[in-house]
């Protein structure tokens, strides 16, 4: 039983970095209608300027807020000179052009630091308590924490702001935002720049885990595919409860159905997610979308 | 000094031309129809003055040529359209979607004020404000996008076939809102309409279009006075 209560704390430590990532993807999802596979690579490419920053003597709050800035920077840049340009194009040339991103951000970073780990500094202390035979660590309780933030602050965004109002419009319908005097691309500019920052936390989160290195998220943007493919796609909220699932999921399964061990463990998540979309294939918050013909 | 002054006004989709050079002008307090048979280009007129649609031609504003301007800066200026089929979110609540009507508004007050007046004239919006707009009925989601385009206190407010679809009854309860804005609130209005008659008997000019052209421009009580004139352009 404290084995079990153990995995999934831990689980659920993990699953709040999936969401984080999830989170931005579904958000580029909602605004553009386009899976970014990039968005991992670009993450990291951000936490590699975080830590180049602290490198240089910069406090590592100071390089926190600058790189997040700079991801912002980036993501509305990527949105503006690559994938507009394609927004119009078939669904296959959008996914040739955001793996591409993928591509391309990993080679950038292995071209500028290299493919050695390096340590990234701790944001939470390292120690952690004992309650009843579970261990929570610190960094745990940071990461859930910081995860339950960023869902908070977006979901007031978009509830309660008149900047959430139109970025709702303008994902939902661009000619209607129109004529209520939304500019629509200024709109998705910034959807992408919020979601780079996004994916920029969910860096930020592993890089301490692991080590910082160019390849640390690519699994991690497996797992928050298949969270955000399990929570719906048109769904933030589907995206976090995914996230956490799939965290747990993992963690759970890992330990106790000895086979798997950890060979197979990056099978679990999607085990999981082709076992929901066959009961509901728009995911489990997902909208079910009719088009008539 | 007119209010909106089109002149020689070029817009098509692709390669097919459907506006060939019209001229229109709205004066400020009034109320103009543009009729017209089906696909006679008035809702392309409507879309290429709220720049939806690129167009050639001079497009006169209260005097500033608006034609390079964008089409979300135009509703700043004043320049309100209500699309055909209504163009209101449907999975927005009307009270989402009367916000979004004042997007360009700066002022809280204002818009709080504003929502308030609007949902003095149409009461049905009041009670159903929280609800999502889908599961409107068809004339509450017209007078939603009316007073939608209302919240963003255009001089100009532009309707495309604002009677398509809905019963007579609330065709003429929305006519009679029309006629209410324009004497209460000194609205302009442009109103494109295949329903002549009754857009006649509430505009005081009109103007008939034919296959992307202007044919025949004239004081609202003169075409209902000669029906030779309504059988030829409007097909009553």
């Amino acid at each position: 039983m404290q084995l079990l209560v153990q995995q999934i704390v831990d689980g659920l430590a993990a699953g709040a970095i999936y969401a984080a990532l999830a989170l931005a993807l579904v958000l580029i999802f909602g605004a553009t209608r386009i899976v970014n596979f990039g968005q991992s690579e670009m993450a990291t490419f951000c936490a590699f300027l975080a830590w180049q920053l602290c490198e240089w003597g910069m406090p590592v709050a100071l390089a926190l807020s600058v790189s997040a800035v700079l991801a912002f920077v980036l993501g509305a840049a990527v949105f503006q000179l690559v994938v507009r340009p394609v927004s119009r194009a078939s669904a296959e040339t959008v996914v040739v052009v955001t793996l591409g991103l993928f591509l391309a951000f990993q080679a950038l970073c292995l071209w500028l630091w290299g493919s050695d780990q390096r340590t990234f500094p701790a944001l939470f202390p390292a120690g952690g308590w004992t309650v009843a035979g579970v261990r929570l660590t610190a960094n745990n309780l940071g990461v859930m924490g910081v995860l339950c933030a960023l869902a908070l602050s977006l979901a007031a965004l978009f509830r309660f702001s008149r900047l959430g109002l139109g970025l709702r419009a303008a994902a939902a319908d661009a000619d209607k935002s129109t004529i209520v005097g939304i500019r629509v691309e200024a709109m998705l500019m910034l959807g992408w720049g919020l979601a780079s920052v996004v994916g920029f936390i969910a860096a930020v989160l592993v890089a301490p885990r692991l080590f910082l290195s160019p390849i640390m998220m690519a699994p991690v943007l497996v797992y928050a595919l298949a969270a955000a493919t399990l929570g719906g796609w048109t769904s933030a909220i589907g995206a976090v409860v995914g996230g956490l699932v799939i965290g747990v999921a993992e963690s759970v399964g890992a330990t106790f159905l000895p086979f798997i061990g950890s060979e197979l463990r990056l099978l679990i998540p999607l085990a999981l997610t082709l076992a929901v979309l066959l009961l509901r294939p728009q995911g489990l918050f997902g909208q079910q979308t009719a088009v008539r013909v | 000094m007119s209010l909106l002054q089109v002149r020689d006004l070029h817009a098509g989709y692709g390669a097919t031309q459907v506006l060939r050079g019209i001229s229109l002008e709205v004066h400020a307090g009034e109320i103009v129809a543009l009729l017209g048979a089906n696909g006679a280009g008035k809702t392309t007129t409507l879309r290429a003055l709220s720049g939806l649609l690129p167009a050639r031609g001079q497009v006169l504003f209260d005097g500033v040529d608006i034609g390079a301007i964008h089409p979300a800066r135009r509703v700043a200026l004043g320049l309100a359209h209500v699309p055909q089929g209504r163009g209101t979110f449907g999975d927005f609540t009307v009270e989402d979607n009367l916000a979004l009507g004042a997007y360009t508004v700066a002022s809280r007050r204002q818009i709080a004020a504003d929502m308030a007046r609007w949902f003095e004239v149409f009461p049905r919006l009041r009670e159903r404000r929280q609800q999502r707009t889908a599961w409107l009925s068809g004339g509450e989601q017209q007078m939603l996008a009316i007073a939608r385009a209302l919240m963003s206190r255009p001089r100009l407010l532009m309707c495309d076939e604002p009677s398509l679809g809905l019963a007579p009854a609330v065709t003429q309860e929305m006519f009679r809102v029309f006629e209410r804005i324009n004497r209460e609130h000194g609205s302009t209005l442009l109103i494109v309409e295949q329903n002549a008659d009754l857009t006649l008997r509430l505009a005081q000019r009109a103007y008939v279009m034919e296959t992307g052209e202007i044919t025949l421009q004239s004081e609202s009580t003169q075409l209902l006075a000669s029906p030779a004139i309504q059988q030829s352009y409007l097909g009553a």
